[in-house]
């Protein structure tokens, strides 16, 4: 039998989340892959709360988005920091710890 | 009916933003994805949930990524092209996992879902909830904001 659209909407969302992330070299590539797994987290806790009745899914929804903003504005931060050090963002170029 | 359009509309834009070469273009698909999110919000009667969605997602968190990327781009744009070697390994790994996780969930059967209107969650009620139940997750995560933007300008600010 098919799937919900939303629950089949969220699974892509997870799966090609996964794909840029292990595909993607550019550090800013990773960090938008990430965010797409984070929005499928967020309309699989709104949908489920809908289901179940009830505040507690968008209000955990909230926290995926807040949760969401700062590890967009720390990740940002890291890959500022690591253009003026390493002078890339290419994630596999990224060797400053080996030594 | 509308639902299905904002799927597919979201479905197609996750697929944009991790596969376009341009990644510039691939971030305002991510703007197009967001944007189907909250109205697939709004559709589930989460009104509140798709604002906050536009103005932080849109507004804030895709500002600062076209920022970075037109930040970083002289390093981008020398580079060859955005593309891994491990391609087909990452289609294997994606597609079991999408295989696995619709194969869990497609045995969901919904209850049936009440109207638009009725059954929605009020943003008082959520307010309420915010500040009496969910109080010790919500004062955690304005810690968490604030170790998080002073780290971030500690981390990106141009000193030494």
């Amino acid at each position: 039998m098919a799937p919900h659209p939303l629950l089949f909407t969220s699974c892509a969302l997870v799966a090609l989340g996964v794909y840029g992330i292990l595909t993607r070299r550019n550090a800013i590539g990773i960090l938008l892959a990430i965010e797409l797994i984070l929005n499928a987290a967020s309309l699989n806790f709104i949908l489920f709360g809908r289901w179940v009745g009830g505040v507690d899914g968008q209000a955990f929804a909230i926290f995926v988005i807040a949760l969401a903003a700062c590890e967009a504005a720390v990740g940002l931060a890291i890959i500022m920091g690591l253009y003026r050090t390493a002078k890339t963002v290419l994630a596999d170029e990224v060797n400053l710890l080996k030594g | 009916m509308i639902t299905w359009l904002l799927c597919a509309v979201v479905v197609v834009g996750a697929v944009w933003v991790v596969s376009l070469r341009n990644l510039f273009r691939a971030a305002l698909s991510l703007g197009l994805v967001l944007v189907g999110v909250a109205g697939l919000f709004l559709t589930l009667g989460a009104e509140f949930l798709a604002f906050v969605q536009i103005l932080i997602y849109v507004g804030a968190v895709l500002t600062l990524v076209v920022f970075a990327i037109m930040l970083t781009s002289r390093a981008t744009s020398a580079e060859p092209a955005d593309v891994s070697r491990y391609r087909l390994p990452a289609v294997i790994v994606s597609g079991a996992l999408f295989g696995l996780l619709l194969s869990v969930t497609s045995t969901l059967r919904p209850p049936a879902l009440p109207g638009a209107s009725e059954g929605a969650v009020t943003v008082s009620a959520l307010g309420q909830a915010l500040v009496t139940t969910f109080v010790l997750p919500f004062e955690v995560i304005s810690v968490l904001f604030v170790a998080a933007m002073v780290g971030a300008i500690a981390v990106a600010s141009a000193k030494k």
